[in-house]
């Protein structure tokens, strides 16, 4: 199997972010792999460790997503693709499904993994539009894959339980937690990553020039939550009764 | 004047209550609307949703989920009829369908918005972003707009009013994948994502036997049961309960957090509900900042406590 693993380049899920003048603050954030990814890659890995094959990973952004990228070499990959924009918008899934479909233009890989969503947009939509484009299958919510010779067959989330898909090759799996467990990098690896080569495609290289289809007007800080109040009451079971009374005569939802 | 179509959802001859809330939030927003149903019993339930505001409904009977399949005929309808704005909740089927139309009518798609407003011809919306920790304005520039939203974010109105249902063809053929089996968990509760009201459990509950103290406040309540991924982890409760980044996305109009401490990716998945009650013996905890009522006490007294109070209450 040849596995292409997208990857987004997202802020530490611990990450403060703040925002000012409509636009979040970047300086201080450190960039990670978006956690859905992460397990995508790890799976690809796994499949190339127990079945042969490569695994190639791909990101879309500015220069700093080639760290990322050394991480995917770190872990176990085999190749790495870097297109390189630098108006990078991580909301704009259309620009950045057009740069990954001309990217892989040529090239034959049998599954493409990806995130159930970035941990920055929360969107879930580039891999739909990339299969949609391409005409592939897409199934979002992996939760165990099983790349047989003539099919993929997928076990999901799905609306309140678990769906399980067969799909025909070339297919998009997206992974959900659980999928696996992603690995940490050897020291090896990580001093191994450094030499190796990526490929930069500038969108110049590919042709292209994607119009923004999305208007990002502005950012701006989650809205302030009304004040709250700590319940009264001398023991437990007063707190409750309080509780309880509150719930019932002032916001009425019991 | 533009036409507005919204994506409801249909299980097994039960009409979904996201298609309710979508159908009344486009006729609150944008004035009309007409909708689209499919699904297993679509053409016997597509009528009610005139009663939530939609003039035309267009029915298609399947007895089987097929994102493809689904996004295809529902891009044809909007070919056929000339929709420009598709509103579509953002549930397991809304979000496996949006941005796949999306790709076929090349419109953008904005996800998960949880306050949607008309300036001009444009949708404009909100939607948070990085987990919750900032939201983002946005439009799209496309001709035709897709947007969905968070359930239980916009509410539902009734009106007096009924639709016409009008029956459409969904084409199966040339579809890449294919629905081998559906294992459905949770029984009887109310599915998470639809439930007005969520009791979680967080790792103070300290063993799996106490999950049926969590379940049995649900139950008086008649709410939804949801766990930390602390909870999950240890195997206390199944995987499908997690809320979170990286489990589901709830907005409740209750949400009830027993013995959770409140970690930022916790908060991710139930940060826009509309009240929030935490039941924490530590009052440092992070839950307290988001909480509208704070309880700082032992849950395994105030629990039971409270179950007492609900049982005197309902009588
Ligand atoms: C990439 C990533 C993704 C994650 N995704 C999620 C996610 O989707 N969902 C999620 O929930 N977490 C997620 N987490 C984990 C998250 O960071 C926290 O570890 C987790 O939410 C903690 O769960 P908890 O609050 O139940 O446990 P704890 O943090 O251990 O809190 C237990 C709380 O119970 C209280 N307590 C103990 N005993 C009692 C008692 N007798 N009475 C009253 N209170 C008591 C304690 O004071 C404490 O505050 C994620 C983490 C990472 C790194
Ligand atoms: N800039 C990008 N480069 C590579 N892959 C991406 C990029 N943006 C999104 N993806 C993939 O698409 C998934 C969903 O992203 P999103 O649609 O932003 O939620 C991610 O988890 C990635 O696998």
């Amino acid at each position: 199997m040849n596995i292409l693993v997208l990857i987004k380049q997202v802020p530490d899920t611990e990450a403060k972010i703040t925002v000012s003048s409509g636009k979040v603050n970047e300086a201080g954030i450190k960039w990670i792999i978006s956690p859905y990814d992460e397990i995508g890659l790890e799976e690809a890995i796994q499949w190339k460790e127990k079945t042969g094959g490569t695994v190639t990973a791909l990101s879309v952004g500015p220069d700093q997503v080639v760290s990322s990228l050394r991480t995917a070499y770190a872990m176990g990959a085999d190749n790495a693709i870097h297109v390189k924009v630098d108006d990078y918008n991580m909301l704009d899934s259309f620009s950045i499904a057009e740069a990954i479909i001309k990217a892989i233009e040529g090239e034959k890989y049998d599954v493409i993994l990806a995130g159930r969503q970035g941990s920055d947009s929360d969107n879930g939509q580039v891999p739909y539009i990339v299969g949609t484009k391409l005409g592939y299958g897409v199934v979002s919510y992996a939760k165990k894959v099983d790349l047989q010779d003539s099919k993929a067959v997928i076990e999901c989330e799905a609306e309140g339980g678990e769906a399980t898909y067969e799909a025909e090759y070339p297919v998009i799996i997206t992974a959900n937690a659980g999928l696996a467990e992603p690995r940490y990098p050897s020291l090896k690896g990580i001093m191994a990553s450094k030499k190796k080569p990526i490929t930069t495609k500038t969108l110049d290289d590919l042709g292209i020039s994607p119009e923004p289809k999305i208007d990002v007007i502005e950012f701006q800080p989650p809205p302030p939550r009304p004040p709250g109040r700590i319940i009264e009451g001398e023991e437990p079971e007063e707190k409750a009764a309080n509780l309880v009374k509150a719930l019932h005569e002032e916001i009425k939802v019991i | 004047m533009a036409n507005y179509l919204v994506v409801g959802e249909v299980d097994k001859g039960n009409l979904k209550k996201a298609s309710k809330e979508a159908v009344s939030t486009a006729k609150k927003i944008f004035g009309s609307a007409s909708a689209v149903l499919i699904g297993e019993g679509a053409s016997s339930v597509a009528a009610e949703l005139g009663k939530y505001g939609a003039d035309t409904i267009y029915a298609g009977d399947v007895n089987e989920y097929n994102g493809e399949a689904y996004a295809k005929a529902i891009a044809q309808l909007v070919k056929d009829k000339g929709f420009d704005v598709i509103l579509i909740p953002h549930s397991w089927v809304g979000r496996d369908i949006s941005a796949r139309l999306g790709a076929l009518l090349d419109a953008a798609v904005i996800s998960d918005a949880v306050e949607i407003k008309l300036e001009g011809d444009r949708v404009v919306i909100k939607k948070p972003v990085y987990s919750g920790k900032a939201f983002a304005e946005l439009k799209c520039r496309t001709p035709i707009q897709i947007v969905t939203f968070r359930p239980n974010s916009q509410g539902i109105e009734e009106q007096a009013g009924s639709g016409n249902v009008e029956n459409i063809n969904v084409d199966f053929g040339g579809v890449k994948t294919k629905l081998i089996s559906v294992k459905e968990s949770g029984g009887e509760r109310v599915p998470l994502t639809e439930a007005d009201i969520v009791v979680s459990a967080g790792r103070g509950i300290k063993g799996p036997e106490n999950m049926k103290l969590i379940e049995d406040l649900a139950d008086l309540l008649g709410a939804g049961v949801g766990a930390s991924r602390a909870v999950v982890d240890a195997g206390w409760c199944d995987h499908t309960l997690q809320i979170g980044q990286t489990g589901q996305t709830v907005s409740p109009t209750l949400y009830i957090a027993v013995g959770i401490s409140g970690a930022i990716q916790h908060l991710a998945g139930m940060g826009s509900s509309k009240y929030i009650v935490a039941i924490n013996k530590d009052p440092d905890a992070p839950i307290f900042k988001v909480s509208t009522y704070g309880v700082v006490d032992d849950l395994f007294k105030v629990v039971p406590a409270m179950q007492e109070e609900i049982r005197k209450l309902k009588g």
